[in-house]
């Protein structure tokens, strides 16, 4: 499989600061990658040197193989960019918006319709971007970068600003554009979103790439354990600590909570006890493997 | 091609859909024609006004040829009501009044105006005194033919629109570009547009378009309200207006696009382009005609682009040269273009 993104010791330095810090990244055609940090690790000033809008102090990109810096027009068409801020001409309605880069990008006015209705902003077709709401303006910036079917995809924060069922309705749009084979970078705040969408995922902090991995080693990988909550009454923290495979129990507020490193022989043993009953699994998530590597204080 | 006219399309709405923008570049210079218009309507009129008290055969027979010379000198109003004719006069409304008592022409004049007074006195003096000597029946011996330097067309309007049009066109050209790349630095626009596929002079060439648009919605609006309202007379090649203001739109851009380029916020650079522009249309003769400045300030009006354009608009419009007369200001204003743009050129960023 070829790697449509592959960059070599990438730095970007700002004063003092160094926002990128040699990072290497490889991403193979089809690939559903994730970018993955706090704020200010570098995720958008490393998906900019990417594009081929910021360029690197030091490093080498490669988009498809060729060079994006300076301005290469020959990969512009093949990518298709989300950035983190969006940006539209004034005084336009959405549909006047989509039609411009449509043009921009001379592909057939068919597609305005497919953007609008992809997005779910067919009530807003007649209305100026000045006018649309933060999470629609996203919607419509997302539509923008995608007009031109690009063989790749970078998103910058997608779903920042949407609610659940717009952020849903993205998932499916995005899985739909992978299904087809094509390339789709992103970055996000959100773990479960990562988890659910990423093949590959890449954690930056500091300016520098901590893992990458896919969610699922990275997560089996963190090595921790499980907790499974029971109804209080059922049986008692002692005689859930005496289970097989139990590491510790204990009971507060109604609860009794019992971690374990081997989940399987736990529920079997309370399934013989009829102690299913409102019962909850929580095993290790992505945000346990971002909160372990990136630790928990705060960023600038 | 495509993204040139999608860049032209949506630029054009941007600029037509903002009030503002309408408002600067054509109602406010605007404002100063029919302003200047009206104050100077009468202004530079070389005719005296004469008020006719009943008929006065002097006047009424005159040879045609006489009679157009005095059509000439004088705007003559007729009435039967004496008493009215000469409280005109009295109050300065009418410069002289004048009837006829059997061999007698009696002139009413007002001496509050002294000039005005010898003027229609000596004037039509000469006339009766022509008159005398047709009447013996002599030819001539001597015969003086009085005419005024400037003709009717050099009315105050004739070199007030001129002018105006040229700082409104500048202006526009100017702000046309310096504001919506500052604009679009600022709002990261320009970033986004650097992703898509296009050519970057497609995105100067298309606000040039939009721009020499508005220079030619200018043009037509001046010129109109002016023949309209003002009695302007267009003369001669006039409409060797158009690749002149052409030419002045694209040096004025170029202008604008290094006011843009050096500014950071779009106050700033609107600040610059009238920090440039207003003392230009001042020292170009836009709002005070230069023909009576001194030497040097007519010296640096040459050297200023905005002095060339007025004075290729002067010659087309209104002073009845031929085509050739706006050639050297084109030469000009593309020289200057030139040059500007590529200073502009080297300046130009996508983002802060
Ligand atoms: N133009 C700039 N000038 C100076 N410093 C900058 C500039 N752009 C980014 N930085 C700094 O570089 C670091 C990385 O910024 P970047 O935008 O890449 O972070 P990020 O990972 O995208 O953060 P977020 O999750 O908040 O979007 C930050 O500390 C930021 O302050
Ligand atoms: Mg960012």
């Amino acid at each position: 499989m070829t790697n449509v993104i592959e960059t070599r010791g990438l730095v970007k330095r700002y004063g003092d600061l160094t926002a990128v810090d040699h990072v290497d990244i490889t991403v193979p055609q089809g690939t559903f990658f994730g970018l993955l940090g706090p704020n200010g690790a570098g995720k958008t000033t490393t998906l900019e040197m990417i594009e081929g809008i910021r360029e690197p102090d030091e490093g080498d990109v490669r988009l498809f193989g060729e060079k994006v810096w300076p301005r290469n027009r020959a990969v512009l068409p093949r990518i298709g960019v989300q950035l983190q801020a969006s940006a539209f001409f004034e005084r336009l309605s959405v549909e006047e918006q989509l039609r411009c880069f449509a043009d921009l990008y001379a592909v057939d006015h068919k597609q305005i319709d497919r953007m609008i209705e992809m997005v779910g902003l067919q009530e807003k077709r007649k209305t100026r971007t000045e006018d649309l709401s933060g999470g629609q303006k996203q919607r419509l910036s997302i539509a923008c970068s995608l007009i031109h079917d690009p063989e790749v995809v970078f998103l910058d924060e997608p779903t920042a600003a949407l609610d659940p069922q717009a952020r849903r309705n993205l998932w499916d749009v995005l899985r739909a554009i992978n299904d087809e084979g094509r390339t789709v970078v992103l970055t996000t705040h959100y773990m479960d979103e990562a988890e659910i969408l990423c093949d590959q995922i890449a954690i930056i902090d500091r300016g520098q790439i901590l893992t990458t991995d896919t969610p699922r080693n990275l997560i089996t990988g963190l090595g921790s354990a499980y907790r499974i909550l029971v109804s209080e009454g059922v049986l008692s923290d002692q005689e859930a600590a005496a289970l097989p495979g139990v590491d510790s129990a204990s009971l507060s507020d109604g609860t009794l909570a019992i971690t374990t490193h081997t989940p399987s022989p736990v529920l079997a043993a309370l399934a013989e006890r009829d102690a299913l009953q409102g019962l909850q699994v929580t095993g290790a998530t992505l945000e346990d493997v971002f909160l372990t590597l990136t630790g928990r204080e705060y960023r600038a | 091609m495509t993204s040139f006219w999608a860049l032209t399309r949506a630029q054009w709405f941007g600029f037509w859909r903002d009030k503002q923008n309408w408002f600067w570049l054509l109602a406010f210079p605007l404002m100063f024609l029919v302003l200047f218009g009206f104050l100077f309507r009468d202004a530079g009129a070389s005719k005296s006004s004469l008020t006719q008290i009943g008929s006065v055969a002097i006047i009424d027979q005159l040879p045609a040829e006489a009679k157009a010379q005095f059509d000439n000198l004088f705007e003559v109003t007729k009435t039967d009501d004496a008493a009215a004719a000469l409280e005109e006069v009295r109050k300065g409304d009418v410069d002289g009044a004048v009837e006829q008592k059997g061999n007698e022409v009696i002139l009413h004049y007002s001496q509050a105006d002294q000039v005005k007074a010898a003027t229609v006195r000596g004037t039509l003096g000469a006339f009766v005194d022509g008159a005398n000597v047709a009447m013996s029946g002599q030819p001539p011996t001597f015969t003086l033919k009085a005419e005024a330097a400037e003709d009717d067309s050099l009315k105050p309007i004739q070199f007030i629109a001129p002018g105006l049009l040229g700082w409104a066109v500048a202006m526009g050209a100017t702000f046309n570009a310096a504001m919506p790349f500052v604009t679009w630095r600022t709002n990261k626009l320009l970033r986004r547009l650097r992703l898509a596929p296009m050519r970057t002079e497609s995105l100067v060439s298309s606000r040039l378009l939009v721009s020499i648009a508005v220079a030619m919605i200018q043009m037509g609006v001046f010129l109109a309200v002016g023949v309209g309202l003002f009695d302007l007379k267009l003369t001669g090649s006039w409409w060797m207006a158009i690749p002149l203001l052409l030419c002045a739109t694209i040096a004025f851009m170029a202008i604008g696009l290094i006011a843009g380029a050096i500014s950071k916020t779009a106050e700033a650079a609107s600040g610059i382009a009238n920090v440039i522009i207003l003392p230009m249309a001042f020292l170009s003769g836009s709002f005070i005609p230069l023909d009576q400045a001194p030497s040097w300030l007519q010296t640096i009006a040459k050297f200023l682009p905005l002095g060339q354009l007025n004075e290729g608009l002067l010659d087309s419009l209104v002073r009845g040269e031929g085509p050739g007369a706006a050639l050297m200001p084109m030469v000009y204003l593309l020289g200057f273009a030139v040059v500007f743009g590529l200073i502009a050129a080297r300046l130009f960023r996508w983002e802060d």
